[in-house]
């Protein structure tokens, strides 16, 4: 048998509803093992991707392998494979939580009972609940219980965290990643909190308008961006192997965000380290047609 | 049998330092300051991703990278042991003692008005001074 290397490999992918594409020229490899980002607005494309990974939509053209195979509502196989976890986290309100179990245990041949009780005991949530008697918080952690009992190779979560206060998104966070520790499960999760991108993702994808404009290690990503600024000398030039992802001009300087190739030596630039959130944000900015759109805001304040 | 010391890691994500690069720094600072002593068992990668949102391929990472330096070793079906090449130059008191001079010095560097940068310019060559005298 061939190792996989990959989990996800589109070639590209596009999704084109009637009038607009929903996703559009999609090239991108996330590898094996990892836990992958899906970050841009509402509208860019995060969702259309998910929904085809998991065999929900069929790509209008290209090529989408997931785990090896183009994914189909037809294929079984990946059906086990892959867990996909939809943004609305569909639960039946009146079952009890015990209930929810059966019926996730009765549908699916990999699943496991140990893993959904270890699960939610850790999360102090007793199976004899209703699920229309939890919070908002608890829900979320049941649904993504659900979909980690079956005990997938590939996790796709679409924004498995939003909308929940502070503890509960930490609480979802970490039962995400003990899974992961525990099962060597690969996640695509997408959101819009930058500070989750940072603390768990190895692995980052941008899109923006229905494209890609970043995708790579996130360890590599913050490794080969600097904030270069100058005071005063307004047309200085960049040293050479520089690629600007986002240039702020002020009365006083300049300031910019930029991919560095090799190492450079110029000390008439002041060289700063930028965070992930901030690289981000600068792609985010440079792929948006309006500098200063509602899009890039939304994600700011999704951070907070 | 070696007690799980009470090492709590924390992550900055303003730092612009890696994760795991901050990992690595707070286990090197424990070894230093005594917190943490030969033979002491480092948390499991599942006990660190219970304790704070993190992805457990950080965790393996910086411990990977504690070992290759060699102030962490892997025990089979184990853990991660610090070891007692972790040693040299950990004596605590000592240590506290340079860092207190070191601060001294730098508060007096900063009245003298030096900025940070004539600063860290003045560190690095007393230690290419140094190295050049030891060589």
């Amino acid at each position: 048998m061939i190792e996989e290397t990959s989990v996800l490999e589109a070639v590209n992918l596009g999704k084109r509803y009637r009038r607009t594409w929903g996703l559009q020229d999609c090239t991108l490899t996330i590898p094996k093992g990892r836990v992958a980002a899906l970050v841009g607005p509402n509208g860019s494309g995060k969702s259309t991707l998910l929904r085809m990974a998991a065999g929900l939509s069929e790509p209008s053209v290209g090529t989408l392998r997931v785990l090896g195979q183009s994914p189909s509502p037809g294929i079984d196989d990946l059906r086990e494979r892959v867990g996909y976890l939809d943004q609305d986290r569909p639960l039946y309100k009146s079952f009890r939580v015990a209930e929810m179990l059966r019926f996730g245990e009765m549908n699916n041949p990999t699943w496991s009972m140990d893993v959904a009780k270890n699960h939610l005991a850790h999360l102090d949530i007793p199976l004899r609940s209703r699920v229309s008697d939890l919070s908002g918080g608890q829900q979320a952690q049941v649904a993504l219980t659900l979909c980690l009992a079956k005990q997938p190779e590939l996790l796709l979560l679409d924004e498995p965290a939003s909308a929940l206060d502070p503890v509960a998104r930490e609480d979802l966070l970490r039962l995400l990643m003990r899974q992961v520790a525990d099962s060597e499960s690969s996640v695509v999760l997408s959101t819009h909190a930058l500070s989750d991108v940072a603390a768990i993702c190895d692995y980052v994808i941008v899109l923006a308008h229905a494209r890609v404009v970043l995708s790579d290690d996130t360890e590599y990503i913050v490794e080969t961006h600097r904030i270069l600024s100058v005071v005063g000398d307004d047309d200085l030039a960049l040293p050479p192997g520089i690629t600007v992802v986002n240039e702020q001009r002020s009365a006083r300087g300049r300031s910019l965000l930029v991919r560095v190739g090799l190492p450079f030596n110029d000390d008439r630039w002041l060289v700063d380290r930028p965070t992930l959130e901030e690289i981000v944000l600068a792609y985010l900015r440079a792929g948006s047609p309006h500098r200063d759109g509602r899009d890039v805001d939304e994600i700011e304040s999704g951070a907070r | 049998m070696a007690q799980h010391p009470s090492l709590t890691f924390r992550l900055d994500h303003q730092s612009g330092l890696a994760p795991y690069r901050q990992l690595v720094d707070q286990v090197r600072h424990a070894v230093r300051s005594g917190l943490l002593r030969d033979g002491d068992q480092l948390p499991s990668v599942r006990d660190v991703v219970t304790q704070i949102t993190i992805n457990p391929n950080t965790v393996h990472r910086a411990y990977r990278e504690l070992e290759h330096q060699g102030i962490a070793e892997g025990r089979a079906g184990l853990g991660t042991f610090i070891t007692s090449r972790s040693r040299a130059g950990s004596n605590a008191s000592e240590r506290a003692s340079l860092d207190q001079a070191l601060q001294d010095w730098v508060a007096d560097a900063r009245r003298t008005g030096l900025d940070e940068e004539t600063i860290r310019e003045l560190i690095r060559s007393a230690l290419h001074q140094d190295g050049k005298v030891r060589s």
